[in-house]
């Protein structure tokens, strides 16, 4: 080996020390994005709205889209408890006075709802136009955004019936939001610079202390609360949670026929578990209508109909609207024609 | 408690019953024909005594030799994805009946109940879905990373899955834990066993590439841009807001290996972000994009969820650290110890705030401690598996554990954490939990404060 060459593997291997990761570009590791890509992905609305794409709707626009895509899991005024919790309720024109929801401050407050909480509109725009409807999400146009964001806010007495809201507004209506001063971030839990360093919070102080007593540390060991007979038994027979075997077992929580139920093998049967992979269960409650009917009310239905099968099978497979109501079912092309067959006749059997 | 003469390995006590107390004797003395004779008087009691005689001699496992030990077992790669004994189909993924309306929108709770050391097994890692999981295709999945306004990153750019995993990696062990965790448990007691109050936990050795060297590779300027928001690419296209110090310091890391394989698709697969120490939202999975910004994003998961109701009636918003906390594992509520004697009592402590320190255990709710064993090597910011050992005298016990991290900060008690926040925050239950245990074995869940 030449001198020259030594030196420069000494003076690559002192690189290397200093430090492991540094490299001036990683040659041929990824490219630039492309404007229409940003563009496609960027979707995020931040409480100065920035981000904010320009449009407008009106509130009866909205009643009628939130009839057509949303009332079916959340309720026609938003107010349904069935597939997540309400929308909109708990506020008062006092709370958009004050922009603090007083059930908060009396502790009188049945259902934290979405109003009752968030303090920046563009946190629900920002929402709705990437994840809803659940089903069917980043769907909706700006405008639709907007007439749905209008009705919403109209619901929630924040705005009259009559109202528009535009990106030119928007930041107007945000300064009416019933909860808007009901936020704090004065906490020791946010993992970044305090807010007297430019950051969020107290730079991570905590606001509970205990200290390490090791002996004789009170005089009396009050018990707050134990757990309730329903709760005890409210989650299947616990000698199936834990092993046959070792230090301990599990204690039996059923008795007798119940038990035998829940020691069939644990976890869902292999027919849900194909229904949870193909997506209807999103859909579909076993025993409950979400936004299509409840199996249980299918196989009602079709019970007695010799051709039941193949009618379903045609309808899975093509999707379709108005046997049940006017939203559609999606068509299922994408699913393998044995796995709708099976599904269809686990629907007919009871989907068990 | 159960009848310890059936539990396996427990030798049949030996039949005096059966004989006189004159034919015990004898026997003692060396007269054996005595008991020779006697078998022959008790007739049709033949069988009872001879079945004893077998467990006199020892162990029927151990004496008749069992067919695993007799028989040619199965072929190499039977099953070439390995899956656990067929006698392990107790320790599952669960839901909690009640807590949430639809599967796609839920939680399923690790069992904590039965696991060892600190590795969750991939196959059983807490799931918290808020729109489905998906199994995004590798080929076509894409990480974007541009800036809120063009000064703050020069050049936006797209990564391919072929390219990140060409990228200098690390591979380190970290929890992840729920903000919600033990949230059902803020009013009083609610769930029977450690799965539903602990579960939402797990912890798992993770390899990626530290986000900075990505944000440099794009030409980030740092002075400018001090947070990111992270995207995924599901149907939620969850994200959240993370302070660019937790990049900066080379904590924060896109994985895509878990464990040792790649992710699983419910834990983000090909891509997830690990933000070591705070809570599971924040490591968005299906990662599509980064953002980096001069302003936090109040999304709807830190703008109307994972924010902490005080007495106040005031929300906190941005809390992120998941506080020191520990949980006694084994034994823990739901389960019944088997006899008095000997256990090796086991658990989980952790802290968001680094390394735990210290990790002490109470067998009277509180009054007195001692420190346990801790597995090391200690890891930062990982689950620290601890023991210790006790005797059970069969009287009643309440068992509790508290962990101190390298902060100093030590575990609070229920009554201390509700003085401060109250009952109705929902996320960030830190509190001492205790296991009461009575005569029976039984363990149940119980609140000291
Ligand atoms: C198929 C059922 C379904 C449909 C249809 C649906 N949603 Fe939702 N929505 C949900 C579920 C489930 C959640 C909770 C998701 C989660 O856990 O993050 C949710 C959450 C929301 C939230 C956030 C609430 C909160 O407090 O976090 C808003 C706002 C919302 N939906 C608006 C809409 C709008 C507007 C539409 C119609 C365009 C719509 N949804 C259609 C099921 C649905
Ligand atoms: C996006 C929501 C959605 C998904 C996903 C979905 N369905 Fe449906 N399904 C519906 C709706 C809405 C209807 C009612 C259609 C109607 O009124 O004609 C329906 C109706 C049905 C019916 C009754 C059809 C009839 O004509 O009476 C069956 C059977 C059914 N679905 C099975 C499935 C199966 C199997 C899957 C999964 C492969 C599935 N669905 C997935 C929304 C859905």
């Amino acid at each position: 080996m030449s001198r020259f060459s030594k030196s420069i593997l000494v003076l690559a291997l002192a690189g290397a020390a200093t430090s492991a990761f540094a490299f001036d570009n990683f040659s041929g590791i990824g490219r630039l994005a492309t404007p229409a890509e940003v563009k496609a992905w960027d979707i995020d609305v931040r409480p100065d709205f920035k981000g904010l794409p320009k449009g407008s709707g009106n509130v009866d626009r909205g009643t009628e889209l939130f009839e057509e895509k949303c009332a079916s899991c959340h309720g026609s005024f938003g107010e349904s408890n069935e597939v997540f919790t309400p929308l909109i309720g708990g506020t008062t024109p006092a709370d958009v006075k004050n922009g603090r929801v007083g059930g908060f401050l009396t502790g009188d407050i049945p259902q934290r709802t979405t109003f009752t909480k968030v303090a920046t509109i563009s946190t629900v725009f920002d929402y709705i136009q990437r994840a809803m409807p659940w089903t069917a999400p980043k769907s909706l146009k700006p405008d639709e955004v907007y007439a749905i964001m209008a009705y919403f806010l109209n619901l929630a007495e924040i705005v009259p019936a009559d109202f528009v809201l535009s990106d030119q507004n928007i930041a107007e209506v945000q300064k009416k939001m019933p909860n808007r001063n009901g936020m704090t971030t004065d906490h020791g839990m946010w993992p970044g610079p305090s807010a007297a360093k430019g950051g969020i919070g107290n730079g991570g102080k905590p606001d509970v202390k205990n200290t390490a007593c090791m002996s004789n540390c009170k005089k009396e060991v009050r018990i707050g609360s134990v757990l309730p007979d329903y709760a005890r038994t409210a989650h299947g027979n616990l000698e199936e949670q834990n092993r046959s075997f070792g230090p301990v077992r599990g204690v039996r929580t059923v008795d007798g026929d119940a038990a035998a139920v829940s020691a069939k093998p644990a976890g869902p049967s292999a027919e849900t578990a194909l229904a949870t992979n193909s997506g209807c269960l999103g859909c579909h409650g076993t025993n409950n209508k979400i936004v299509g009917p409840g199996f249980n009310e299918v196989q009602a239905r079709y019970k007695d109909q010799a051709d039941a099968e193949s009618r379903l099978f045609d309808k899975v497979k093509a999707g379709g609207q108005g046997v049940w109501g006017s939203i559609p079912m999606p068509p299922h092309g994408h699913v393998k024609d044995e796995d709708i067959k099976t599904l269809v006749k686990w629907i007919l059997s009871g989907a068990k | 408690m159960g009848d310890i003469s059936k539990q396996p390995g427990h030798l049949q006590p030996a039949p005096e019953s059966f004989l006189t107390e004159a034919e015990v004797q004898a026997i003692a003395a060396g007269r054996r024909s005595f008991l020779r004779k006697s078998f022959l008087a008790a007739g049709a009691a033949m069988v009872a005594p001879m079945a004893a005689r077998a467990t006199e001699a020892g162990d029927p496992e151990i004496l008749n030799l069992p067919t695993w030990s007799t028989t040619l077992g199965k072929p190499v790669a039977t099953n070439p994805y390995g899956i656990p004994s067929q006698y392990e189909s107790q320790l599952l993924r669960r839901e909690s009946p009640g807590l949430t309306r639809v599967g796609g929108a839920s939680v399923s709770f690790c069992p904590l109940q039965g696991l060892f050391g600190i590795i969750t097994p991939s196959g059983l890692h807490f799931e918290r879905h808020h729109q489905g999981w998906q199994d995004v295709d590798p080929a076509r999945h894409r990480l974007m990373i541009n800036g809120s306004d063009p000064a703050f990153l020069k050049s936006p750019k797209v990564y391919t899955m072929d390219q990140l995993m060409r990228l200098p990696s690390v591979s380190r062990i970290h929890f992840i834990e729920c903000g919600a965790n033990t949230g059902l448990e803020w009013g009083n007691v609610a769930v029977p066993t450690v799965q539903y109050t602990h579960g939402m936990l797990s912890c798992s050795e993770f390899t990626g590439v530290p986000l900075k060297l990505l944000l440099e590779d794009c030409g980030v300027d740092y002075k400018k841009a001090r947070y990111v928001l992270a995207e995924g690419a599901d149907g939620s296209s969850m994200t959240r807001t993370i302070p660019m110090e937790m990049v900066e310091n080379g904590e924060v890391f896109v994985a895509y290996g878990m464990n040792g394989e790649m992710l699983r698709p419910e834990n983000g697969y090909p891509l997830r972000l690990v933000v070591p120490g705070v809570q599971g939202v924040s490591w968005v999975k299906w990662l599509r994009r980064i953002e980096v910004g001069d302003k936090p994003y109040a999304t709807k998961d830190e703008a109307v969820h994972y924010i902490d109701l005080l007495p106040s009636g005031l929300h906190r918003q941005y809390t992120s650290v998941q506080e020191c906390k520990s949980v006694i594992t084994t034994p823990s509520g739901g389960q019944r110890l088997l006899e008095k004697g000997f256990y090796n009592v086991s658990g989980l402590a952790w802290s968001g705030r680094g390394r735990i320190k210290q990790v002490d255990v109470s067998f009277d709710g509180g009054i007195n401690w001692k420190t346990a064993r801790i597995e090391g090597p200690v890891q930062n910011k990982a689950l620290t598996r601890f023991n210790i050992n006790w005797v059970w005298d069969g009287k009643p016990a309440i068992l509790q554990s508290r962990a101190i991290d390298e902060t100093g900060y030590v575990q609070p008690s229920y009554g201390q954490l509700r003085e401060v926040r109250g009952t109705k925050s929902i996320y960030h239950n830190n509190a001492i939990q205790s296991w009461k245990i009575v005569e029976s074995g039984e363990v149940s869940n119980v609140q000291v404060l």
